[in-house]
């Protein structure tokens, strides 16, 4: 992107105005940011103080509210619950939507296209539409109340979007490749795990990704199944934490910003990863 | 999020079919059954299932006896609520394609400058993206309150009069919640268009430069076609995100106060969970399915057909 910008800048396209571009981008900045630097700061601040004053500064700084969070076992459940749904629901996905993908692009028979448009067809469907269903189904199962019920859900409705991300890539590795495993004696599986898997991990890592961040953000499923608060990930968390403690905002401010903090963590380590991956995922 | 059909797409295409007719069906089964099993278990059967429970008055515990075939959508689209939903979902819609366009357009036209800091910027631009629906609705909840953070700022800088219940309003709640979504998820529509103006052949400009088009004409001319099908898939986004929106209604106003800020979604939840109607809730998520269905299919056939190479164009099947 960057090398883009200085040939643009080079070749001198046009002559650009530059103190109101930045007045412009440093206001966007500033709206974009606010809410999340008064959340943070908020969280440093007492109860009296931010009712004397909603838009002060911490005066004094107090890390009560952020210690309380930190050493109360609320938050740290919440995340282990939050990572074993994400972990068990991206594992399934990637797993089962890759095994798929093989016979899928690399295979011919008959009702393949068939059963490529029958997943396909799942993106149509939001969680939403079949939340209600789902908390009866996964009542039946015996699996309410379980992090397994979230995760199962999850990865059924990641599927169309892997199998679609992840077909075109398997059917680009060449023929040759395939037949020399088979001279090699490999078989089918041994071809998958050793050669096809191995060759699509951009796609993977995409796919991986959408997978995280949208079971990491999933709230309808968690709010339907999970009612012991022992079990809540961490959207329901936050949620229900604000209208619990709602006479404690600077405990909800500490308490929201450091959940935020693992989004963000990720978020800075791929940041390149999550942006190339979703833009490019939806562009085309 | 729908519809991604992949940044491969076009890649995979420029190869020829692989002719592989080796597996025997006992590997093809085998490969295939794990993911069959699981679509099939959590997400075929329960939409069936809805579409079965939306044919009986129901409460969600005893048996379905109570077959009451088309009445529950016949109800649906009677009550007044439910419209009142739907016709927020329409000024969703309409809202997003009318300001956030324009504005993530601005702002990708603006970063797509040479400019110091722009990859701060666009780093910035994009982390509300990254956050929850559920901890941006806690963020705003709090920044809301009467006497929060948006009070005290207006009255700080001399606007006090322009103090609202911003969350209690039944007029104003909705518009609330709209600038709250677009603070949300601007940033997605930003960094796509972005991606998409990096497509754009400076070349192009220098051309129409010497041909003597002004910006504008350059922006109109060269730009705007050329960004066409990123901005046909956003639009695709942006409309079915806005027909399903859910999280953020749900956590900061329950649809409240008095259906003001409801959607389609947010009703259907309040009928099945909070009055035991989940016959008549299915039926609801039923008649949301049908709209993006519908939706969906009208797009293709109507808009993103010529975007061949688009990635949504195949979707339908």
């Amino acid at each position: 992107m960057s090398a883009a910008g200085t040939r643009a800048a080079r070749t001198g396209a046009r002559p650009f105005a530059t103190a109101p571009v930045y007045v412009v981008g440093l206001a966007l900045a500033a709206v974009v940011l606010v809410p999340i630097v008064y959340v943070a700061l908020g969280g440093f601040r007492t109860n009296s103080q931010i009712a004397a004053d909603p838009a002060g500064l911490p005066d004094p700084w107090v890390s009560h509210n952020y210690a309380d969070v930190i050493t109360a076992g609320t938050f740290w459940r919440q995340l282990g619950n939050s990572m074993i749904v994400a972990a068990i629901a991206t594992a399934l996905i990637v797993g089962v939507s890759s095994l798929a993908c093989y016979p899928l692009s690399r295979m011919e028979f008959r009702g393949r296209e068939a059963i490529y448009t029958f997943f396909t067809f799942g993106l149509l469907f939001p969680v939403a539409v079949a939340a209600l269903p789902l908390y009866l189904l996964l009542h039946q199962l015996g699996l309410l109340e379980s992090l397994l019920g979230i995760a199962l859900p999850e990865a059924a409705f990641g599927i169309p979007i892997t199998i679609i991300i992840l077909r075109p890539f398997m059917r680009a590795v060449p023929v040759e490749l395939e037949d020399a495993a088979a001279m090699d004696g490999c078989g089918h599986f041994g071809f998958f795990w050793r050669i096809l898997l191995p060759l699509s991990r951009p796609a993977l890592v995409t796919v991986i990704i959408l997978s995280v961040i949208t079971s990491w953000n999933n709230y309808i499923l968690p709010f339907l199944v999970l009612t012991d608060p022992g079990h809540w990930t961490l959207p329901l968390g936050v949620a229900n934490y604000s209208t619990e403690h709602s006479a404690d905002t600077a405990g909800i401010l500490a308490f929201t910003t450091v959940s935020m903090v693992p989004a963000l963590l990720f978020f800075l380590a791929a940041e390149r990863r999550i942006v190339g991956g979703l833009s490019g995922a939806v562009k085309g | 999020v729908s519809n991604i059909d992949g940044v491969t797409a076009g890649r995979a295409r420029a190869r020829p079919a692989v002719r592989r007719p080796r597996g025997t069906w006992l590997e093809i089964a085998l490969f295939l059954a794990p993911a069959v099993a699981l679509y099939a278990v959590f997400l075929i059967v329960p939409v069936v299932e809805a579409v079965r429970y939306s044919l009986y008055a129901w409460d969600g515990l005893g048996p379905l006896t109570d077959f009451v075939r088309l009445g529950n959508y016949r109800e649906a689209f009677g009550d007044a609520e439910f419209r009142q939903a739907m016709g927020h979902n329409g000024i969703l819609v309409a809202l997003s394609l009318i300001l956030q366009l324009p504005l993530s357009l601005g702002v990708a036209l603006l970063l797509n400058r040479p400019l110091r800091g722009r990859s701060v910027l666009r780093l910035l631009f994009f982390t509300p993206y990254v956050l929850s629906e559920a901890i941006t609705a806690v963020i705003f909840l709090q920044l809301l309150q009467p006497d929060g953070l948006v009070d005290a700022a207006l009255r700080d800088v001399g606007l006090g009069g322009l103090v609202q219940l911003w969350l209690a309003d039944t007029k104003l709640v909705f518009y609330t919640l709209f600038v709250v979504i677009t603070w949300k998820y601007i940033g997605f529509a930003i960094i796509l268009f972005l991606a998409g103006l990096q497509g754009v052949p400076s070349e192009l400009h220098e051309a129409a430069a010497m041909d003597g088009a002004s910006s504008w004409e350059s922006f109109r001319f060269v730009t705007l076609p050329l960004l066409g099908p990123t901005i046909r898939i956003w639009a695709f986004l942006a409309v079915i995100g806005s027909i399903q929106l859910f999280d953020i209604v749900w956590i900061m106003t329950r649809g409240g106060p008095a259906g003001a800020s409801s959607t389609m979604a947010s009703y259907m939840i309040d009928q099945g969970v909070n009055s035991y109607r989940l016959g008549y809730a299915t039926a609801v998520a039923v008649i949301l399915f049908g709209i993006c269905f519908v939706f969906s299919l009208l797009y293709q056939v109507l808009v993103l057909r010529r975007d061949v190479a688009g990635g949504t164009a195949r979707m339908a099947g």
